[in-house]
């Protein structure tokens, strides 16, 4: 059987490869070896060496959007996380409306980037009209606007996930914990939760690596005003490559880094999963 | 007993409360969508009245500075296709991969799943020049670059699902003179629709939202842009100006989501799911 499908690897293979060729290998490799290099598009490229990874550090512009977008994730991640279990432990409990409340809490989620930015960046002017003073005038107005924004957006997605997990708890379980004597706050933090680590894992790396790689909404909600002091990390790369006239290499080199971290995170996540899956 | 009664009934009332929160920023757009231009900016968070009422003015011109319709058709056209090819093509290098065994295919199956961590940003420089190079700067040309960095996740899930799928059946078409195309669409295909049905709208999600790459690609200046693109544009270009066209044109991109939100509720809700847990 094998030997007769591998006659058709040009109709089952080929198709994707080449798309993902053109997509992705060649666009890969090649910005590996431009961010080493001095160019304006990519077909004049110089070898620099390390050059561009040095200017990186030169101003404060890709240090000042890391610390904002780690300042930006930790609160999301906390704020999501909580909300959303507390949603979901709230419509685990057969209350009339479940799905009702299920199809409004998740819709969020569906709508684009850019046009959520939107909406709540008129939103929060509307708002702020009141103190005379807008969502740009300060940094801690786009930083929380953001916060808010990411948390109307995923608390929705993350519910459901954490409404899954707290459904496979066995019933069992809980009313020995009852017959036991456990309070409702033993239950939770003795029983339900542990029994719902998988999904806790899930979405602590889903909100993680959305967080991060934050870029629609940033640029709609802020696009980094005031004066860059609200722009996350892919912001800054976008910016530094099509803001700065010859500062093509080092936004690919900012691009590289970005990928690096973003890889490292991605390695916790399977290292973490694998490990909880060996003990189950 | 009454106690959790009592419970319940608060916690109701906390959820409703949610509930108007929730809907709340779409209200607010909804509403200004129908004011006059100059109340928008004067009192944002006023009802509309009769005298601030505008009628569909703010649409019509949303919809004429930014050819709303032309973008509507060209998100649609790019997401159908590109979903279309996705499936397609995916589910059969899924196949292939799975089935024949060497060290090639496992080489290329680890650089799809690598692919999956790659953030857009590191491609999207040389990406967008090597398109416009292969012309692939148009429509159709999207759809490919969308089948090759959407092809990561894909074929990653596709395979997960092929491996468990006992080969016996497959065995016995072949045996039954069956070649491989027709293997593979007579038997292996249908059984895997779930699969595809969350492969379909992770991707349709994704591509229908997507801002960056039909924006280098494509960028500002041509008629084919697609919805987000458009929205960026006007905002842009019109943003200080009509805030009226704008918040009409907020309530148009989401019009279609929500429609199909509610239509394939079932299939989103569990699609996402299962793209969260096994991504």
């Amino acid at each position: 059987m094998q030997k007769t499908l591998k006659r058709y690897f040009p109709i089952f293979v080929l198709p994707t490869l080449l798309a993902f060729t053109f997509a992705f290998i060649v666009p890969f490799i090649m910005g590996v070896y431009l961010s080493f290099c001095n160019f304006r598009t990519i077909t004049n490229a110089e070898f620099r060496g390390i050059g561009n990874y040095v200017k990186i550090f030169a101003d404060r512009d890709f240090v000042n959007a890391l610390w904002f977008t780690v300042k930006f994730t930790v609160f999301s991640i906390l704020t999501i996380n909580i909300c959303s279990f507390a949603l979901a432990l709230a419509l685990t409990r057969k209350i009339r409306g479940t799905n009702l409340f299920r199809t409004v809490f998740f819709m969020p989620n569906l709508i684009g980037g850019i046009i959520l930015g939107y909406i709540w960046q008129q939103m929060i002017n509307a708002l702020l009209l009141k103190y005379e003073t807008t969502l740009v005038a300060n940094a801690t107005f786009g930083f929380w606007g953001l916060v808010i924004l990411m948390n109307w957006q995923m608390i929705g997605y993350m519910m459901i996930i954490y409404v899954a997990g707290l459904q496979n708890v066995s019933s069992e379980l809980l009313e020995a914990a009852q017959i036991d004597g456990a309070t409702g706050w033993q239950t939770l933090f003795k029983v339900k939760i542990p029994m719902v680590m998988p999904s806790i894992t899930i979405c602590l790396f889903l909100t993680l690596s959305n967080s991060f790689k934050l870029f629609d909404q940033n640029l709609a909600l802020t696009a980094g005003a005031p004066s860059k002091r609200t722009a996350m990390l892919a912001l800054d790369i976008f910016n530094t490559f099509y803001g700065r006239a010859g500062y093509e290499g080092v936004g690919q080199a900012k691009a590289v880094l970005f990928f690096l971290i973003v890889a490292v995170i991605a390695l916790g996540q399977l290292v973490l999963t694998r490990r909880k899956e060996v003990e189950v | 007993m009454k106690k959790k009664a009592w419970g319940d009934l608060c916690l109701l009332l906390i959820l409703c409360v949610l509930v108007v929160v929730f809907l709340a920023p779409i209200f607010f757009v909804v509403m200004n969508s129908f004011k006059g231009k100059l109340y928008i900016s004067d009192a944002p968070l006023a009802l509309v009245t009769p005298d601030t009422f505008a009628g569909l003015t703010n649409y019509r011109n949303g919809i004429q500075k930014t050819d709303f319709l032309t973008a509507f058709g060209c998100s649609l056209f790019v997401t159908v296709f590109s979903v279309l090819a996705i499936l397609l093509f995916t589910s059969m290098t899924a196949y292939y991969l799975t089935r024949v065994k060497g060290k090639f295919t496992d080489v290329l199956y680890y650089i799809f799943v690598f692919s999956m961590i790659v953030p857009f940003q590191m491609v999207m420089f040389t990406m967008s020049k090597l398109a416009n190079i292969f012309r692939l700067n148009n429509l159709p040309g999207m759809v490919v670059l969308y089948l090759g960095f959407g092809a990561g996740l894909s074929v990653f899930m596709f395979c997960g699902f092929i491996k468990s799928i006992p080969m016996e059946i497959e065995e016995a078409a072949m045996i039954d003179g069956c070649n491989p195309l027709q293997t593979f669409f007579g038997v292996v295909l249908p059984v895997l629709k779930p699969t595809a049905i969350t492969v379909a709208i992770l991707n349709a999600m994704w591509i229908w939202n997507d801002y960056l790459l039909p924006y280098l690609v494509i960028g500002l200046s041509t008629k084919y842009k697609t919805i987000p693109v458009a929205v960026q544009y006007l905002v842009g270009s019109y943003g200080s100006k009509d805030m009226g066209a704008m918040m009409a044109l907020l309530v148009l991109s989401i019009i279609p989501i929500i429609v199909f939100y509610l239509v394939c509720q079932k299939y989103i809700i569990e699609g996402v799911v299962a793209g969260a847990v096994k991504g």
